[in-house]
């Protein structure tokens, strides 16, 4: 079981949902309050959708200075799994934590609605439950998702695999490349706008988005049947 | 220490699309300003710093954009330093 700290700054309302999507994959998931320092052991640490201070300046620029972000910041460069929804990625790329920035929606309008978007890379702690080329619908709401990067980080994100998700079809917010979300260097950080924390039971629509949570305990399966495949190596025969 | 009014302009860079400026382009030409070519929308702030001289208040300003006031990805800013 992980530890997944889910973080709230002033404005975030996705904290609740992310949460319970943690749970019911099975995580030890909880709080962590902006203002704290401490991430309590998090073996994860997820920032939640919702406004943080109520997108002033720019979407994630005043948060991206709260206490807890040194932690955070810390945690990823340790090679932790951190994951920004929405906000979330927009702190993320504020801190410089993922590459690129999030811009108004070409068309101006907030968009709340369904997308379809492909997952383009599984080698990631939010993605390795899923399938390379599956597409999933999975709800957007944002004002301020319009993937931008220069021309050299772009082609760098495209030439390692680091576009995680990419919209199919229609690209309603104008991003570069059709870009939903990326991963950084390590591939231990990840940000997505679309939200998969708003589909992961049958009641509310769909459940395209429960495999990001599930990944989580999948990764930390995997990896201890690697530890065991490791001291069961001594063993001739086995494996 | 002597006050300064720091006025910052924070623009959108050149080759980003900004739609906003591109909306407000659109509505003036609407309105019959056929002349109106280019139009982009940014940011302007206006401060009030304590500094020692105006190049410090202005080392004070710029340090100030590149943390937090504009971001390195998207925006361009100018600074202008006068006394208070």
């Amino acid at each position: 079981m992980r530890r997944v700290a889910v973080v709230r700054f002033p404005g975030s309302n996705c904290d609740a949902d992310t949460l319970d999507a943690a749970r019911d994959a099975g995580s030890d998931a909880y709080y962590v309050w902006h203002r704290d320092r401490d991430l309590q052991q998090a073996d994860v640490v997820i920032l939640p959708g919702g406004f943080s201070y109520g997108d002033y300046l720019r979407s994630g620029a005043i948060a991206r200075f709260s206490p807890v972000m040194a932690a955070v910041t810390a945690h990823a460069r340790a090679g932790g799994a951190v994951l920004g929804i929405c906000n979330g990625f927009q702190i993320l790329g504020e801190a410089g934590l993922l590459a690129g920035a999030l811009m108004r929606n070409a068309g101006l309008r907030f968009l709340s609605r369904p997308v379809r978007i492909r997952v383009e890379a599984v080698d990631t702690p939010f993605t390795l439950a899923y399938r390379r080329g599956e597409e999933l619908v999975l709800p957007i709401a944002h004002g301020d998702g319009r993937f931008v990067a220069d021309e050299r980080t772009t082609a760098e994100l495209e030439a390692e695999g680091r576009v995680v998700w990419r919209y199919v079809g229609d690209n309603p917010n104008g991003s570069t490349r059709e870009i939903a979300g990326i991963c950084s260097a390590g591939r231990n950080v990840v940000g997505i706008m679309p939200h998969p924390e708003r589909r992961t039971v049958p009641a509310v629509g769909g459940t395209d988005g429960a495999r990001v949570f599930l990944s989580l305990e999948a990764a930390h399966a995997t990896q201890h049947a690697g530890d065991v495949r490791a001291v069961g190596g001594h063993h001739p025969g086995l494996c | 220490m002597v006050a300064y009014r720091v006025e910052i302009r924070v623009m959108p860079r050149a080759a980003l699309l900004d739609p906003q400026g591109q909306a407000v382009g659109h509505a003036l030409h609407a309105l019959g300003f056929a002349d109106v070519g280019d139009v982009r929308v940014g940011k302007h702030l206006v401060l009030r710093v304590e500094a020692p001289t105006p190049d410090a208040a202005a080392t004070r300003a710029r340090a100030m954009c590149d943390r937090l006031l504009a971001n390195p990805v998207t925006e361009d800013y100018e600074l202008q330093v006068e006394s208070a």
